[in-house]
């Protein structure tokens, strides 16, 4: 069975990101001045073959762990549904 | 000795490393593939600075699971030498043969010039033959040098003194100011625990050769010939 796994990646909340940081200050300066906080990270989407979801969540839990996602720096979280 | 220094897709310093290993430290050199399988011999292998795999995904992260670093992280647990360059300080972080990430420079700026560095400890390869001093200047190129481990971890690499280099001014303070990209204590290099893997930012081929107006690179370089003594 094919399956479509939605991953998201952030860097963990006690990290500075530079990144949102000034994305934060760009929203300022454009007059919504309500943003608090910004947070960069990033949606990565795959396709992969598996017998049953339980066996789609264990492989993309592996991908994220060993490749996706660095756990020093971010966390990660992922829906999977059949495609 | 001999060395090896590991050509990724995308590694654009590994000439530079060759050069100033076998013109400005006369030593047995060779590159090697990412795709080979055989470290050919090398007692010391380089990974270069560079963009490995267009830095896609992070720094490091890819390059990692390249065919040659499985040898590499061999190498590196039977107690060869390894040392990684900036990108290459990030692979090897990424293979977690040392602690620890290369963050985003806290300014979103790549980062290139001279900067100051102090050497940390006498207690390992790398540093023990430099004055402990002198404040030693390198380039750094980079957009991913700000260094950041655990609370624990950063204990313990001060505790057994795994810190090589911290960022300083030219008269060798160690200060906030002196700190180019946020790094985590100012640090620059580190050595893992066993003391045969080393990591830095700076790039001392760069400073290895009198015609380019600073060889202090090379008094860094050339501690990795001590093992011979």
């Amino acid at each position: 069975m094919e399956f479509v796994a939605d991953i998201n990646i952030m860097p963990m909340k006690e990290i500075l990101d530079p990144q949102g940081k000034a994305v934060k200050l760009g929203l300022h300066n454009l007059g919504i001045d309500q943003v608090s906080d910004v947070r960069i990270g990033k949606h990565i989407t795959l396709r992969l073959e598996a017998t049953d979801a339980v066996e789609a969540e264990s492989k993309v839990k592996t991908a994220c762990e060993k490749l996706l996602a660095n756990l020093i720096m971010e966390e990660f979280s992922f829906e999977v549904r059949i495609a | 000795m001999k060395f090896g220094v590991v050509v990724f897709p995308g590694s654009n310093c590994d000439d530079d490393t060759v050069f100033a290993l076998q013109h400005n430290l006369g030593q047995e050199v060779i590159k090697l593939w990412h795709k080979d399988h055989d470290l050919q011999g090398c007692d010391f292998v380089i990974l270069p600075g560079g963009f490995s795999y267009g830095d896609y995904l992070r720094s490091g992260a890819i390059s990692r699971f390249s065919p040659i670093m499985n040898e590499v992280i061999q190498h590196a647990k039977r107690g060869g030498y390894v040392m990684g360059i900036c990108n290459g300080f990030q692979i090897v972080c990424e293979a977690h043969l040392l602690p620890g990430v290369l963050l985003r420079n806290i300014e979103q700026k790549f980062i290139c010039r001279n900067i100051h560095l102090k050497a940390q400890t006498n207690q390992s390869l790398l540093t023990a033959g430099l004055d402990q001093e002198r404040a030693y200047r390198v380039p750094i190129a980079h957009a991913e040098g700000r260094y950041f481990t655990d609370a624990d971890t950063l204990k313990k690499l001060n505790d057994q003194e795994q810190v090589l280099f911290r960022y300083c001014d030219a008269q060798g303070n160690v200060s906030e100011a002196a700190n180019p990209n946020g790094s985590l204590e100012n640090i620059a290099g580190i050595c893992n625990e066993s003391r045969n893997v080393f990591g830095l930012m700076p790039h001392p081929e760069r400073a290895a050769d009198e015609a380019l107006g600073n060889t202090d690179g090379k008094l860094i370089l050339e501690q990795v010939l001590n093992v011979l003594v």
